[in-house]
């Protein structure tokens, strides 16, 4: 059976629907007769896009005046379940907001949300979600069994956007209503950090680099690497809680979530964390001193050695050509 | 100014983790604190000494009774604690968790703010703070990778995809913080020491007004339908670098056309 309307949670990167809100509307359209999109905030320019990605309607709450979606959003999508709107599900991505906002969805319906999902399907009359545990070695599939509407979030890069060629979304109002004390919370200021070159969860090469690199003025081998292959700078969460690099930097369960064509790991053992961000990755290079790092698991080409040496070669072979 | 802490205690990171054949996760081994909670206890601990009064109050839910994590708590500086340990919630999704956990919150006397870690390294859900925000109807402000409470008014810097949000609210509120947001202190011998004779209160579900029926495998309102080893990556080529390792890794990125 198919369902008959799911809604996605659309997130907006500067003006712009992010690749994830495209990628899991992919996914609800084969599901669902009908799939509609959300905004906390403005849909305009965004209307295009999602209609060519299924959505034939975009509700939108309107500017938020500085509240942080979480507590306004889900209050505009409690109301209008309970006033007789309601999908059979409402998928969000693994975002800042989209946690936020299933998290309090699932306590004003008092519905179970499940997290960090890569799959979904139908099941009898229910959906049922798959989510990679412990590093990505086992599967969970588990099954909604609280009725309707079911709550998941889903890891980003876990279906592949494509058009649908549809026409530009509907546009229609989300209304908010009065949220009280759980609204209270504002922005301030936004701050963006600049980076150049590509953006690390869309470079087709990634370089990343970990403890083994020593200290963090050696990150520096990692940054030219990744200019000489026109790819981008990652890091292990050990460099980036240590204050090395920033968080925007930062590959795994918590940091960015990685699918390059080729994944150079310098001086990385393997964490589980880390190994759930890049195991996805096509090919995966790996140096490291101990030959017993978890990474050389995963690893199309391993090599046992030390970053310190063979980093410099590696930069000098690639500047000569 | 009283800080209430949520903390989980976890099995040993290091070791493999295995589910119970009714698919809940092994805990047969002692359980300990959760690193990404050192941090949530640190930045308790600061701001209440910056505030020059006040204490922190760990609240957490465990099986089996376990508190060494929460004597590793109380050792940092932590006042007091509450475990919440009942059999009956054994299978416990986020929502239980949070409806339990927010439940103790209430048991801890007055608060002004509640901290968190934004996701716990075992289940690793990340929605548990904000549904406790949720359930107490406070304002939330999640991933922060700084907090400040100045003139009654909390300051966060919120982290973003493009970098960070200065965030505020009015208190109580409830923050989850990022792992690195501070460097937690080792408790010292004296910690310790002290920790063995702070109040820590073990509760039950009934303890707390929840129906036992509401929570756990009967409450959860999904079921696993099946657990699969994934598909394994294999390994390839490993060589040890003899001083020429690195022509191998251009010829390898040569082959796939990247240079």
């Amino acid at each position: 059976m198919a369902l008959s309307k799911i809604w996605v949670h659309v997130e907006v990167n500067e003006g712009t629907v992010a690749p994830i809100t495209l990628e899991i509307l992919t996914r609800a359209r084969a599901l669902a007769d009908t799939v509609e999109a959300f905004v906390g905030g403005s849909a305009d320019g965004l209307a295009e896009v999602l209609g060519a990605h299924g959505a034939t309607k975009v509700l939108a709450t309107g500017d938020l005046g500085g509240g942080l979606q979480g507590a306004h959003v889900a209050g505009a999508l409690a109301a209008a379940i309970e006033g007789g709107d309601a999908p059979d599900a409402l998928f969000f991505g693994t975002t800042y907001d989209g946690r936020d906002i299933a998290a309090r969805l699932s306590v004003k319906l008092d519905k179970p949300v499940i997290s960090n999902n890569t799959d979904v399907e139908v099941d009898g009359d229910n959906l049922a979600v798959s989510t990679p545990i412990f590093g990505g070695t086992q599967v969970v599939k588990t099954r909604f069994a609280a009725g309707s509407p079911a709550i998941a979030l889903f890891r980003p890069k876990s279906f592949v956007a494509e058009a649908s060629a549809g026409g530009p979304a509907e546009v229609a109002e989300l209304a908010r209503g009065d949220v009280g004390a759980a609204g209270a919370a504002k922005v301030l200021d936004r701050h963006v950090e600049e980076t150049s070159g590509p953006k690390l969860d869309e470079a087709a090469v990634v370089v990343a680099g970990g403890r083994g690199l020593g200290e963090a003025g050696k990150f520096d081998m990692i940054e030219t690497l990744a200019k000489l292959l026109k790819g981008a700078p990652g890091a292990s969460r050990a460099i980036v809680d240590a204050g090395w690099v920033p968080y925007a930097y930062q590959v795994g369960q918590t940091g960015k979530v990685v699918k390059p064509t080729v994944y150079i790991a310098a001086g990385i053992s393997g964490a589980t964390q880390h190994m759930v961000g890049m195991k996805g990755s096509k090919n995966i290079v790996a140096i490291n001193k101990d030959e017993e790092a978890p990474i050389f698991g995963v690893a199309d080409l391993g090599i046992v050695g030390d970053v310190h040496k063979v980093l410099p070669k590696l930069i000098e072979a690639l500047q000569a050509r | 100014m009283n800080v209430v802490v949520c903390v989980k205690q976890i099995p040993d990171p290091a070791d493999p983790g295995a589910l119970e054949p009714d698919h809940t996760l092994k805990r047969d081994g002692k359980l300990i604190l959760d690193e990404s909670d050192t941090y949530g206890v640190e930045m308790a601990l600061q701001l209440v000494d910056k505030a020059g009064e006040g204490e922190v109050t760990l609240v957490s839910m465990a099986p089996n009774g376990e508190v060494s994590g929460l004597r590793q708590a109380l050792a940092m500086g932590a006042a007091k604690a509450i475990l919440v340990s009942d059999d009956t919630l054994a299978g416990a999704g986020a929502l239980d968790t949070a409806k339990v956990l927010a439940a103790a919150i209430g048991r801890a006397g007055g608060y002004d703010l509640v901290l968190a870690g934004v996701e716990s390294s075992d289940g690793y859900t990340g929605v548990v703070p904000e549904q406790i925000a949720a359930l107490l109807d406070l304002p939330s402000i999640g991933f922060a990778k700084s907090v400040d409470v100045a003139d009654g008014t909390l300051k966060v810097q919120r982290q973003t995809e493009a970098g960070y949000d200065e965030c505020e609210s009015p208190l109580p509120a409830l923050v989850s913080v990022t792992a690195g947001v501070v460097e937690p202190r080792y408790p010292s011998f004296k910690g310790i020491m002290a920790a063995k004779s702070k109040p820590l209160d073990t509760l039950t579900v009934a303890d707390l007004g929840i129906d036992p029926a509401t929570v756990g495998w009967d409450g959860a309102g999904q079921e696993i339908v099946d657990v699969t080893a994934a598909p394994e990556r294999e390994a390839g080529e490993k060589i040890v670098d003899e001083g020429d390792a690195h022509t191998k890794i251009v010829e390898f990125l040569d082959g796939l056309k990247v240079i």
